[in-house]
């Protein structure tokens, strides 16, 4: 069972008076379930169905369309590495390579102790500071191996 | 050089609003709401502003398409940044939040706007953040909700995030996921500014467009169009990126020339590495050779050498790369980013990545360019939305201007095969 937390009531009456249109309120509501549960539940959908007078049929389709949406549980860190043309031009293909192999996902996925889920991703907008890549919310530019190493031994 | 945008960029603690109002920020509102909102939208016709984002259309002309007398207005702010190559807005949201909600609130003003949304992509929750806060700062100080400064207008401003699609840069595709529906496309006419958001007249500006007006407004028309060339006017924020070797964003005046951007700006090539290819305004733009590197950074220039001055994302290329393997890794980014709306892309964008996935893998030949240049003719023009025209770009483009990488490639294929 998918219950929100008042937190979340409170969240949710901010976020549907932003706009004339409940409908509107779908991918922040979507976004607020995914921030705490790491992915969105058949069960979750419902929910945010039932809130904003949408069928979870709806709901699924809107969501799938959007590639930030996960439907199954994943790791603690979410890394989207960029392969796009500015990254590759400047080694990504190598840097993902040699993150997969470090975290024992070669290729992508989620690691044995969910702690990490490796995505190669499109251009994330950091052209400038390429090769970069985004952990949750933040972006780390200029990488190197050196760098990757750092930084995810360095996450709780 | 004259800088609109990035001149008090790097300021230390732009993002808050008093140091901002201490750079002079905020100060158009004044000047703005002086003036009746009809002579802003003039001024901004007048000062030869063009819409940053990507298809370069007038500004001042675009607002003053607004469906007469209909009301509620909105203003959708596009903070999608996605075009590849591109981090200019990132970099205007990140570091000065309270330009952008100048712009926004002079632009309502004219157009009589009461509500405003910026739609950011869903990856920039951190500077989505950084505006929530910005905001409410707008909202202490007077600058946004009833009644600002005294003018009559009343400003409601949003923030609101996408989740990760591409197309949803492309403004109807904005429209429907602002929405709450699938970021799809929507057919035009009716354009926007008769029928946009919730089926009202509504604005669509770029980022940096918006962040223009204030300077227009501050400087007058006339100093703005004095800068850049004849049809292309003012400033253009320019994200340089691949082999250079200081990578960056850099605002030139229209018109400069592009190896000025490469060779002085950009610091020159990296390792001293020969040009050979340059991207001038993100992967939905034409790959040009080396040969036309002094072209003008301005829209006319740029489109009379074969591409487009797009985003503004110049994307340069050292003599290591294969330009095969390059439009093959922005042919897999369309066909992973073609909403599947309409048949031509979705189904052009696959066949175009599997054929240069053999091309590249060492199975190709050259019935398979050819192959490539019939799909090309078939999605030109022929798709629901420009996606399907930025997908071909890339692909049309290397097959014309680097054939010899084609050729090398699959020449390696057929020499094996005799020696087999």
């Amino acid at each position: 069972m998918f219950v929100f937390t008042s937190e979340d009531e409170n969240k949710i009456e901010k976020i549907v008076k932003k706009y004339p249109v409940k409908r509107s309120a779908l991918l922040p509501l979507l976004t607020l379930v995914q921030r705490r549960e790491g992915y969105i539940s058949p069960e979750a959908m419902q929910a945010i169905g039932e809130k904003l007078d949408l069928s979870p049929g709806y709901v699924q389709s809107v969501m799938s369309f959007y590639t930030m949406y996960h439907t199954k549980p994943t790791g603690k860190y979410i890394i989207l590495f960029c392969h796009n043309i500015s990254c590759q031009l400047n080694g990504a293909d190598n840097l993902f390579a040699y993150t997969g192999k470090k975290l024992g996902v070669t290729g992508g996925g989620t690691t044995k102790d969910n702690k990490f889920t490796l995505h190669k991703e499109e251009c994330l907008a950091a052209c400038c500071g390429a090769p970069m890549m985004r952990v949750n919310d933040i972006f780390y530019e200029n990488l190197t191996k050196k760098k990757i190493d750092q930084i995810l031994d360095s996450l709780p | 050089m004259t800088q609109i945008l990035l001149k008090n960029i790097d300021t230390k603690g732009l993002t808050s609003i008093d140091v901002y109002e201490k750079q002079g920020g905020y100060q158009s509102l004044k000047k703005a709401f002086e003036k009746k909102p009809e002579e802003i939208v003039e001024i901004v016709k007048a000062s030869g502003l063009r819409g940053r984002g990507g298809a370069g259309f007038p500004a001042g002309l675009k607002w003053s398409f607004l469906a007469k007398d209909v009301f509620p207005r909105y203003l959708a702010c596009n903070a999608d940044e996605s075009e590849p190559g591109t981090c200019k807005d990132r970099e205007l949201l990140e570091k000065t939040p309270h330009l952008l909600i100048e712009g926004i609130v002079v632009t309502c003003y004219a157009c009589r706007i009461e509500t405003g949304y910026i739609y950011y992509r869903g990856e920039f929750q951190h500077a989505s953040d950084l505006m929530d806060k910005a905001i409410e700062e707008a909202y202490a100080k007077g600058y946004l909700g009833k009644n600002i400064m005294g003018s009559g207008l009343n400003l409601d401003l949003y923030t609101h995030l996408g989740a990760g699609a591409y197309i949803c840069g492309e403004e109807s595709a904005l429209l429907n996921s602002l929405e709450g529906r699938r970021g799809e496309p929507r057919l035009k006419p009716p354009f926007p500014a008769v029928e946009g958001l919730y089926g009202k007249p509504t604005v669509i500006n770029n980022v940096e467009t918006l962040c223009v007006v204030p300077w227009i407004i501050n400087e007058g028309a006339e100093k703005h169009a004095a800068l850049g060339t004849e049809k292309s006017k003012g400033t253009k924020l320019v994200s340089v990126s691949g082999h250079v070797k200081k990578p960056g964003n850099y605002e030139i005046v229209m018109g400069t020339p592009t190896s000025e951007l490469i060779f002085s700006l950009a610091g020159g090539m990296r390792d001293d590495n020969k040009l050979k290819a340059f991207i001038p305004g993100g992967s939905s733009a034409n790959i040009l050779p080396a040969d036309k590197v002094d072209v003008p950074y301005d829209y006319e220039a740029i489109a009379e050498a074969g591409s487009m001055l797009g985003s503004g994302a110049l994307i340069v290329m050292d003599h290591t790369v294969n330009i095969v393997e390059a439009a093959l890794r922005m042919s897999y980014f369309y066909m992973h980013e073609s909403c599947g709306k309409c048949t031509p892309c979705r189904e052009g964008t696959r066949w175009m990545y599997q054929i240069l996935s053999d091309i590249q893998d060492g199975k190709g030949s050259n019935k398979q360019v050819e192959k490539l240049e019939d799909i090309c003719d078939n999605m030109s023009f022929k798709c629901f939305c420009a996606l399907g025209d930025a997908a071909v770009a890339p692909v049309a483009s290397s097959i014309m201007n680097f054939r010899s990488d084609y050729e090398e490639l699959i020449k390696k294929i057929e020499g094996d095969a005799v020696t087999a």
